[in-house]
């Protein structure tokens, strides 16, 4: 029902948005949401307290205890005596430095671990939807089988095979969790695909490819920082549940998991000592989430409400 | 003589977001009789849309009928408590709206959506609902309609999902039908066929219509009267030929030209109206056109002009009147080609 | 499914263009589901016993120095046939597992492993299906509510507590309610009131882990239930229901729910997994004997039968959860049609 002639008034687009503020104005309404800022402030500060705690360990400064130092005849110390801010764990070791040493490696490994789930799902991703055809449906098919697959049982398998270094731990969260985003850069190339600058391209002799590279990017660079930062918290939480199941980091490295895991042996007589850690754990995570839920809504401009 | 079966009195709408005060419908009053054919016309976002959710107090949050009075039968919708507001919608006053494809619940029976329509209210028992489903589907002319309303939405094609829509909407008889744009997601021909089919409606049932539209060719096909919006309130109205052969307001006179005649030689001189519709929260002093008006003079941006009769039975909001602006200033405009397609479409749906 | 009656065939759904009855359709789809999840049961099988068996060290190794000596270990793996190469091995536990022989445990002397899982079955199974029995219901319901009375303190409380129940590992969960319960509770009525005392029973023990393990589904329930019944009321189509005058009851349930409620069915397959997932954890957390504790055992000790015949029954369950699902689907939404 093409209409050649101007015969509605509906045609006048008034309403078109500027494409060239779209950063700019999903900054705006991040920052008009409270709770992703409040979620922004504490992952920095975090991050900063971790940062400023290997510091401190490194120099040997004496501003925090050292996290392995044990003291046998200070043992299981509430809040705030003999100079242990936050008690003291069975061994007499310092839970504030603990905690926060482990901060560093919960950060670590949460952000680490994107880049795997980049390079994998980009990968993938591309691939399937550049080629199409037997390509596509071969490694849709690989994500429909990963799909099926208990995914914390495949990672405690691998985990302790492997032995539990930092390194194996986020490789493999990393290698498990990449069809997400798999499948969201494959949608965004066959809808890029689709459009006719790109047979345009073909046409005239230059690389499809390129075309839809230079197409991808912007429309799939807002879904893929919101799936990035929804797989921190998880990456953090798969982290500490193997520890907590006893085949993640190995003790005495003061990893959140490990802390839960050591606490919650003696939750009935010292039950500040598993608190602690939980709660630094469902902050951070709870943090990032926040951030989670506002780059959605500020970078989806149809989520506003 | 008798009242109106509609009169909205001052009827204001408005939008309360963090951008500020959107006034939607901004004090508009009209009237509509009986077996009256009504359009308003204007572009998107003139609150013609607005100006029917109020009629059916469906004004989406954050919007509210902030005043004024909705007189259906001299009683005051806008003053309704729940319940009688339920059984107003769909038995006075039935609604069609634009999009035919998203209209209708995509998971539930056309003949069950029909159905519920009638069983929502009193007029007709639960057995006479179902037994009228098939003779409705029938009036609008869907065929092989006892197979047809155990169909899911999907099933349907657009123009018949648009004729289900009609026909739930004149399931209880309602003395008012307001057409929200009904053709505009619909092919030409199909356009026409359902234009054709609430003009007879219109002269069989004997039910009024307001048609809300931007496509002044359909106003000439079906309605008697026309009334035109422009920001949130009323610019000009008038019986159809009247407004056809000698608009007022220039915003009239615009959409009129903006329109390719199908009488007249291939090549035809359109006006396109430049510029954007003001912003609602923060609107222009004086007449709301000015910023857009080829004719305004000085008055116009200081003060706005009452909606003043201008001929028998014509009213229209301006200083100016296209009347006294001379023939040759008219014309000053820019040539667009019509194509002789679009003129034929045009024609079919004129014709209808 | 429901066959279109000379309506276009637009959507190009159907792969199958023959007229066939629906059950027959119906017989067909699942048949095809089932022959399709042995490609994928091979894939995991495979996988997991590569990963096994190509690790370093052997299942033999025991921690802290004091190693079995040469001629046990010998004997060990002759007797769970380790001893020989590796593609014979793997082709005798495909042909064993068809045949629903998962072979003996490592770390049990004796005891087959379809025994260790029977034994085990019961309390997973129980507390599984008690925190779906709380999933369902609640996550809706709180969903719901939220979304039909959104911005105002009801609302405010759903998402909150969603946000919170969604991000906060259920791990801590379970601690947190072991401290309030019976920590705390044990101090103040000298009663060790909600902790299993060691075995398993349905009685007031199952309160904790049930609800530690409900709560991430709840939230992630009631989440995506409030988002996409907020998204379905502003379809023009609940406005068409609302311009009809219908009774709100009404608008709700059959123009709301109705189409609300499609994206949450599909996402109780993904729930079925979560709670298989959690279920490793709580059972930990609350020393509760079922298959997910009894896994972490096997993993921590290397006992290869126990973890492979665990993950088969687990893809298999998740495997058939999403065919349930499917099915489901296809029941709900008239639109997608078995293909």
């Amino acid at each position: 029902m093409a209409v050649a002639a101007p015969t509605t008034l509906e045609q006048i687009d008034w309403e078109n948005p500027e494409q060239i503020g779209l950063w700019r104005d999903a900054w705006q309404r991040f920052r008009r949401n409270p709770i992703a800022v409040i979620g922004l402030f504490m992952v920095i500060t975090i991050t900063l307290l971790a940062i400023l705690a290997r510091i401190v360990f490194a120099f040997h400064l004496p501003f925090l205890q050292d996290y392995l130092t044990q003291d046998p005849a200070n043992s299981d110390l509430g809040f705030f005596s003999k100079g242990h801010i936050l008690g003291s764990d069975y061994l007499g070791r310092d839970i504030l430095s603990r905690l926060l040493y482990g901060a560093g490696i919960s950060l670590t490994i949460g952000v680490l671990t994107q880049f795997i789930y980049l390079a994998i799902g980009a990968g993938v991703g591309l691939t399937a939807g550049y080629f199409g055809g037997r390509v596509d449906n071969l490694l849709m098919r690989l994500v429909d089988v990963w799909y099926a697959f208990p995914d914390l049982l495949f990672l405690l398998v691998v985990v302790s095979v492997f032995g539990a270094s930092l390194l194996t731990i986020f490789v493999s969260i990393g290698l498990i969790y990449w069809v997400d985003l798999a499948r969201l850069i494959r949608g965004q190339v066959l809808s890029i695909k689709e459009k006719e600058f790109v047979e345009g391209a073909r046409a005239a002799g230059s690389s499809p490819l390129k075309i839809i590279l230079r197409h991808l990017v912007p429309n799939a660079l807002g879904p893929v920082i919101v799936s990035l930062t929804f797989g921190i918290p998880r990456a953090i939480f798969l982290e500490a549940t193997l520890s907590f199941l006893g085949a993640g980091i190995v003790p005495p490295t003061p990893s959140w998991g490990v802390m839960i895991q050591q606490g919650y042996e003696s939750i009935f007589a010292h039950p500040e000592e598993v608190l602690t850690p939980a709660i630094a754990i469902a902050i951070t995570m709870l943090s990032f989430s926040f951030i989670g839920d506002g780059l959605r809504d500020s970078l989806d401009p149809r989520m506003r409400r | 003589m008798a009242s109106p079966l509609l009169r909205v009195e001052d009827l204001k709408t408005q939008f309360f977001t963090s951008r500020g005060v959107v006034h939607a419908v901004d004090g508009i009053s009209f009237e509509v009789n009986r077996g009256e054919t009504v359009a308003i016309v204007g572009e998107s976002g003139c609150g013609k849309t607005m100006t029917a959710f109020s009629i059916l107090r469906l004004v989406p949050d954050p919007g509210r009928i902030v005043s004024g009075k909705i007189l259906f039968k001299d009683r005051d919708v806008a003053k309704m408590d729940d319940d009688e507001v339920r059984e107003f919608r769909g038995n006075d006053v039935a609604m069609i709206f634009q999009d035919p494809m998203t209209s209708l619940n995509p998971v539930t029976k056309v003949g069950v959506q029909i159905e519920e329509a009638m069983t929502a209210h009193e007029r007709f028992s639960v057995k006479e609902a179902a037994a009228r489903v098939v003779p409705l589907l029938k009036q609008v002319r869907i065929p092989a309609a006892e197979q047809r309303l155990k169909d899911y939405p999907h099933q349907f094609s657009g123009g018949m999902r648009q004729r289900a829509m009609i026909a739930m909407g004149l399931s209880n008889e309602p003395e008012l039908l307001i057409a929200d744009e009904p053709t505009t997601a619909l092919d030409v021909t199909v356009q026409a066929q359902i234009i054709q089919l609430l003009k007879q409606l219109n002269r069989e049932v004997g039910a009024a219509i307001i048609l809300i539209t931007h496509n002044m060719a359909l106003v000439a096909s079906l309605c008697q009267r026309v009334i035109v919006m422009y920001a949130g309130r009323i610019v000009e109205q008038g019986p159809v030929e009247q407004i056809f052969d000698s608009p007022q307001h220039p915003y009239t006179w615009s959409l009129l030209r903006s329109v390719p005649r199908v009488d007249h030689a291939r090549a035809e001189r359109l006006v396109s109206i430049k510029g954007l519709p003001p912003d609602l929260v923060r609107l222009p002093p004086g007449c709301k056109f000015h910023p857009r008006c080829r004719f305004k003079v000085e008055r116009c941006e200081r003060e706005e002009p009452p909606l003043g009769d201008v001929a028998a039975n014509q009213l229209a909001r301006c200083w100016v009147l296209m009347r006294n602006v001379p023939e040759e200033q008219r014309e000053e405009t820019k040539v667009v080609e019509v194509s002789h397609e679009a003129a034929a479409e045009l024609k079919q749906a004129d014709t209808a | 499914m429901a066959v279109a009656k000379g309506a276009p065939a637009r959507g190009a759904l159907l792969s199958i263009r023959l007229p066939r009855s629906r059950g027959a359709n119906l017989a067909l789809y699942i048949a095809r589901r089932i022959l399709w999840m042995i490609p994928v049961l091979l894939f995991v099988i495979t996988l997991t016993f590569l990963l096994m068996h190509l690790a370093p060290g052997s299942p033999w190794d025991r921690g802290g120095g004091r190693q079995l000596s040469a001629t046990i270990v010998q004997n060990l793996n002759t007797k769970y046939g380790l001893d020989k190469p590796l593609p014979q091995q793997f082709e005798l536990y495909i042909w064993n597992v068809a045949h629903f022989d998962f072979g003996l445990s490592y770390q049990y002397e004796n005891q087959t492993v379809t025994h260790i899982l029977l034994e085990s079955w019961g309390p997973t199974f129980t507390i599984g299906v008690l925190a779906f029995a709380l999933i369902v219901p609640f996550g809706i319901g709180i969903g719901v509510i939220a979304a039909l009375r959104q911005n105002t303190w009801v609302d405010f409380l759903a998402v909150g507590f969603s946000t919170f129940g969604a991000s906060v590992p259920n791990f801590v969960i379970g601690i947190l309610l072991i401290i309030v319960f019976s920590v705390e509770a044990y101090h103040l009525t000298g009663g060790n009131v909600f902790l299993p005392p060691g075995g398993f029973g349905l009685d007031f023990h199952v309160v904790l882990p049930v609800i530690a393990l409900a709560t991430l589904p709840i939230a992630y329930i009631a989440r995506l239930t409030r988002s996409s019944t907020l998204d379905v009321l502003r379809q023009d189509y609940v406005r068409t229901a609302w311009a009809k005058g219908l009774r709100e009851r009404l608008v709700v349930m059959r123009h709301v729910l109705k189409n609300s409620l499609i994206p949450v069915v599909t996402a109780l397959g993904p729930t079925f997994a979560f709670l298989i997932t959690g279920s490793v954890i709580i059972e930990t957390v609350f020393a509760i004997p079922g298959i997910g504790r009894s896994f972490v055992v096997a993993v921590s000790s290397r006992d290869y039968p126990m973890i492979l015949a665990t993950t088969i029954l687990y893809s298999v369950l998740i495997a058939v959860a999403n065919l349930i699902v499917d099915l489901l689907y296809t029941v709900i939404d008239p639109r997608v049609r078995l293909s």
